[in-house]
């Protein structure tokens, strides 16, 4: 069935959307929700597993502590009330990944409430409103064999890892994001990406969305422009970036207008995102609106948070995003736009570890925002996911700052980066790219251009010192590059004067 | 020597005139004897563990031999019902799911039994993931009473109310979640006790309703009962319901008990659990043993519980609900039985298939109410409701006890019934746990002691006895003195070798 | 008028994955009309103001602290597992027919 997407820009022309998103956030506790099993990340299969989390007859529960107080703590973050009581629930259905085939999680009394989140796109604020934080567990992970691409999809059977299943997970569910027109796809991806940092400065979890260690579902609905109604969603997972959030969005936008306009309605449906189309495909039908039969967990008792408990735990948090970025802005002394292209392009963490890595705030700047950003857009990945560390861009800027190499040869030395060839000192060596220092050499090579050019050092002599850039023009191509632009034009100077 | 208390065993035990391999050995001999198999003879096992015990017993003479005993019990043979988890021993919970599944990890309470010396003989019968009141649910062929073989011995834990009544183990473990230990207590003329909610860890007891749930002792005596529940009760970190308070001061009440002096305790007689439906036989040998206490002592009242009439819909309500969550998990992929359809089935339709073959007909009754007493539309109406009838339950309970120490009743409506008699009736069925209902919907403890044969046919009374949550102390003393002057009484306990139907060995 | 139909319970039991064949059905359904029938009485029993009681016992805030504690090995994990494939948990195709 091919459809019609209507241009983006058209879309706003007619609806507005809104939006609401889910994340999931797999907390790096050293145990699991439930059961004191490890959690560590590419542990053999099975290998971290107890009755409890296998779902074996008679086993039970028992709450992680460490997990209550980050959801606490995210809740704080997120500036929502904190329940004076609540309890777990179990969210029924059946599936193999699950040992219970329920879901030992949180219903109608999540641990966090009514909070809010403000993100900045292009220098406007907005608030996302946060319905609810709540805890819950993991499930195993399935490997589906005898399909062709290892997908669901045309498997004989799938093989069951258990090690994942009760790692703890909070989930943070939006209230609908209206108002953003045509800036919903960025406000989406801003918001998701605020919250990784908030959630990444309380050191709770690696929110790595690469990992898995941060979840995103989202949903999109349009309504007609200015109805104030709200429209039938569509739920889009497998978002497992920051680019595939605005692109997921985009996409559905396009993908709404196009049926809507034609007379037709949305099948309120999970859909599939997938990242080298930046389409989405229609997902496993939801199996006729899944009945969970949640009831209170019996097998726990509830949760009740003294207020003496959670004020202390309001005094464990971490400056908030906006308080942070003003704060590093005047460290840094960057102007708005600069400090707001940072963000924009998701690359604040990186800069700021960068400098702490011991380059100047303008050159951290430059690196990320210019070469490496381009690289993130040509590959198709977000910034953070290249696979270049600020420790390396803090490496490359040193070896510029040392004059070892220039502006141009750093270039080289980030492709040598992104082909994995080793540290940046590594491939300066590898690739011969040191900046000839020999005086002898140099001094030779100006005589050359000098003795080549005569017009020009002509015109140097009488006083035209721009003409000196030609010279070094030729200079610059004899050495491939090798070579101080400044130091070749001092010399040339000195000769010609 | 099987005919003997676990206390007494273990005082011979203690004073050298046995050894815990002949103990354990007789009583194995015993099971042999009269335990016969699902179509005849007590059927009370689905497992036993002869080597195991044996080498558990040898062990235990060891340590006594070396001064160093585990425990008052050590060396004392016991059984478990088979719905406690034990590792290295399958666990079935009686269903044909389970069948061979031998978990890699005991449960708390065995884990206690263990480490207190106490050879385990084996695994013991029981209705279907303990839904039944009558054991005929058992995947594996009833057990039969062993008063007379064509009875049941109740349920769900008929097995190891039979196990004791015919002298193959001293002691046993059961569970209670509506009635289960105490009813089959009750028509076996044995001594069964459901502890305060909490106070014995449910870590390896296979839900079938959480809230509801509690082990406890299945025993001959009053005092064999207070022993076994301090050697299991208490604390556990791994079960987050379990209550922070110590299993202790039982004996020491049963003791005081059986001096006979009950003065200064205040009994109430619930008006509720009498009246139609209530066999005669048993109401007259409950009626004599209030009028014992009296004697004793004790001051008696009547009580009204006037909530105490919805107790069997909010109960038929709430435990459905929780047991089809809890039941969900057998599946076939993990363990325990799979059945693969032809051809090239899905996950889920292997699923259905091994679910529909692998559960009795009572399984899926409850799991199909429980299924609609929680879905959309349905829960607040049914699920909802029986959750607040339970508040009124206890709060029936707590007004009651404000002005009396201990509630008493009826264990159950009627005596021992035929095999057979009640199976195309559910509801029959689940009416007799009328009385021992209400105290799993409140949490509070309760015990079941032999009051008796009924006039009308020659079978065991059971005299209840319920008390507030975390006084399961009282239940002990008033227990031991009923039982102390009942059996004065009787001239000798209830329960002997030659009361036994005449088909089993010794027996009548 | 029944409180539950035959249809119903086969949806139910489906909900529950359980494969009750018609006689299954025939039989099982009034048996069940009639055990629902009688907990029916349930309703209006309690008043608004009656809470529910999910616990019997008024404990909270019960928690372990974040420390790992053995588990099982692979080999008892596995060990009753219907059928095992490279240390996993071998399980039929997912996917029904129709998606």
């Amino acid at each position: 069935m091919t459809e019609t997407l209507v241009p983006f820009e058209q879309v706003l022309e007619s609806y507005d959307p809104a939006m609401g998103l889910e994340v999931h956030v797999e907390l790096s506790t050293a145990t699991k929700m439930f059961c004191g099993c490890p959690t560590e990340f590419g542990a053999e299969p099975n290998t971290q597993v107890c009755p409890t989390c296998l779902g074996l007859p008679g086993a039970m529960p028992v709450v992680n502590g460490k997990a209550v107080e980050a959801a606490i703590r995210i809740g704080l973050a997120l500036n929502c009330e904190i329940a004076e009581w609540c309890r777990f629930a179990r969210k029924n259905y059946f599936y193999p990944d699950m040992p219970k085939n329920f879901q030992t999680s949180q219903y109608d009394e999540p641990i966090a409430f009514e909070g809010y989140l403000d993100v900045e796109v292009d220098g406007e604020t907005y608030r996302v409103e946060i319905e609810r934080a709540h805890m819950e567990e993991d499930t195993g992970k399935a490997t589906h064999v005898g399909g062709s691409t290892g997908r669901i999809h045309g498997a004989t059977h799938s093989l069951i890892d258990y090690n994942r299943a009760g790692i703890p997970l909070i989930e943070i569910v939006t209230k609908p994001i209206l108002g953003t027109g045509a800036k919903a796809p960025e406000v989406a991806k801003a918001y998701v990406a605020t919250l990784r940092e908030l959630v990444k400065g309380l050191g709770v979890s690696d929110v790595r969305m690469d990992q898995g260690s941060m979840r995103c579902d989202v949903n999109l609905s349009l309504a007609p422009k200015g109805s104030g109604a709200l429209g039938t969603r569509t739920e889009t997972k497998n978002v497992n970036s920051l680019r595939s959030v605005e692109r997921a969005v985009r996409h559905e936008m396009s993908r709404h207008a196009g049926i809507l306009s034609a007379g037709g309605s949305i099948l309120q449906e999970t859909r599939h995102f997938h990242e080298n189309t930046g389409t989405t495909s229609s997902g496993r039908p939801k199996s006729d609106a899944e009945d969970y039969r949640y009831f209170p967990e019996p097998d726990l008792v509830p949760v009740a948070p003294s207020r003496e408990w959670v004020e202390e735990l309001r005094g464990t948090l971490p400056e908030p995003p906006s308080v942070r970025r003003t704060r590093l802005q005047a460290e840094w002394g960057f102007s708005d736009l600069e400090m707001r292209d940072t963000v924009g392009a998701g690359a604040l963490e990186l800069v700021e570890e960068t400098i702490a890595a011991g380059a100047a705030p303008q050159a951290a700047r430059k690196w990320w925002l210019s070469e490496l950003a381009r690289r993130a857009n040509d590959t198709g990945v977000d910034i953070a996911d290249l696979g270049v560390t600020p420790q390396q861009v803090a490496e490359v800027q040193a070896l510029v700052d040392a004059r070892t190499i220039n502006d141009k040869l750093a270039r080289q030395v980030f492709e040598g980066l992104y082909a994995g060839e080793g540290t940046p000192a590594e491939i300066v060596e590898k690739r011969g790219l040191a900046v000839v220092s020999d005086e002898g050499a140099l001094s030779a090579a100006v005589d050359q251009a000098i003795e080549a050019n005569p017009d020009i050092a002509e015109k140097i002599r009488g006083g035209k010192v721009q003409a000196a850039g030609a010279l070094i023009g030729q200079i610059m191509k004899e050495m491939r590059g090798q070579a101080d632009a400044g130091r070749v034009r001092e010399l040339i100077l000195e000769k010609l004067s | 020597m099987i005919t003997r208390s676990a206390a007494e065993l273990a005082d011979a035990l203690a004073a050298g005139e046995t050894t815990s391999v002949e103990l354990t050995r007789a009583h194995l001999d015993r099971i042999g004897a009269v335990d016969g198999t699902a179509e005849e003879g007590v059927h009370a096992f689905l497992h036993v563990d002869a080597e195991g015990a044996l080498a558990t017993a040898a062990e235990s003479d060891a340590r006594r031999a070396a001064g160093e005993p585990l425990h008052r019990l050590d060396g004392v043979p016991i059984a478990v019902k088979d719905v406690l988890t034990t590792q290295g021993m399958p666990t079935t919970c009686a269903s044909r799911i389970l069948e061979g599944w031998v978990p890699p990890y005991d449960a708390t309470v065995v884990a206690r039994i263990r480490a207190a010396g106490l050879p385990i003989l084996g695994k013991t019968n029981m209705d279907e993931f303990a839904m039944g009141s009558s054991t005929e649910h058992s995947a594996y062929g009833p057990t039969r009473n062993p008063w007379s073989l064509d009875r049941i011995p109740g349920g769900s834990g008929g097995g190891s109310a039979a196990a004791v009544a015919a002298f193959e183990a001293p002691l046993a473990v059961g569970t209670d979640t509506g009635g289960s230990i105490r009813q089959p207590g009750a028509v076996t003329g044995t001594v069964g006790v459901k502890p305060t909610y909490g106070s014995v860890s449910r870590y390896g007891l296979v839900a079938m309703a959480n809230s509801l749930d509690q082990a406890g002792p299945v025993t001959r005596t009053v005092l064999d009962a207070a022993l076994l529940h301090e050697l299991i009760g208490g604390h556990d970190p791994l079960d987050s319901t379990s209550v922070d308070a110590p299993a202790t001061g039982f004996v020491a009440a049963a003791e005081q008990g059986a001096t006979g002096d009950l003065a200064g305790l205040k009994v109430g007689v619930i008006t509720e659990l009498a009246g139609e439906g209530w066999q005669p036989g048993v109401m007259s040998r409950f009626q004599e043993s209030v009028d014992l206490l009296a004697k004793l002592g004790a001051e008696v009242v009547e009580v009204s519980c006037p909530s105490f009439v919805h107790a069997m819909a909010a109960y038929y309500l709430v435990m459905p609900a929780e047991a089809s969550s809890n039941l969900a998990k057998f599946d076939a992929m993990r363990y325990g039985l799979r059945v693969v359809p032809e051809g090239t089935p899905s996950a889920e339709e292997v699923m259905k298939a091994t679910r529909d073959a692998g559960f009795g007909d009572e399984v899926k009754r409850r799991i199909i109410i429980g299924t609609y007493a929680l879905s959309s539309g349905y829960y607040d109406a049914y699920y909802g409701q029986a959750q607040k009838v339970r508040t009124l339950i206890s709060r029936d309970f707590a007004a009651a006890y404000d002005q009396v120490d201990v509630l008493v009743s009826p264990t159950s409506p009627s005596t021992a019934f035929p095999l057979g008699e009640k199976l195309d009736d559910p509801l029959a069925m689940y009416l007799q746990d009328l009385a021992t209902i209400p105290a799993n919907l409140a949490g509070v403890p309760g015990i079941s002691v032999p009051a008796g044969l009924a006039a009308d046919d020659g079978l065991p009374v059971g005299f209840q006895i319920l008390a507030p949550a975390l006084a399961d102390d009282r239940l002990y003393r008033v227990g031991a003195a009923l039982e102390g002057a009942l059996t004065a009484q009787w001239g000798g306990p209830l329960l002997g070798l030659d009361k036994l139907d005449a088909r089993i060995e010794g027996g009548k | 008028m029944p409180e539950i139909s035959r249809d119903e319970v086969a949806r139910l039991a489906d909900l529950a994955r359980i494969d009750l064949d018609d006689a299954e059905l025939d039989h099982l359904a009034p048996q069940l009309d009639v055990i629902l029938e009688s907990v029916a009485s349930i309703q209006g029993v309690a008043g608004d103001d009656v809470p529910p009681t999910s616990h019997p016992i008024p404990l909270t805030n019960v928690f372990r602290d974040d420390v790992v504690r053995p588990g099982l090995t692979p080999e008892q994990a596995l060990a009753g597992a219907p059928e095992v494939e490279e240390q996993r948990f071998s399980v039929p195709r997912i996917l029904g027919d129709e998606q």
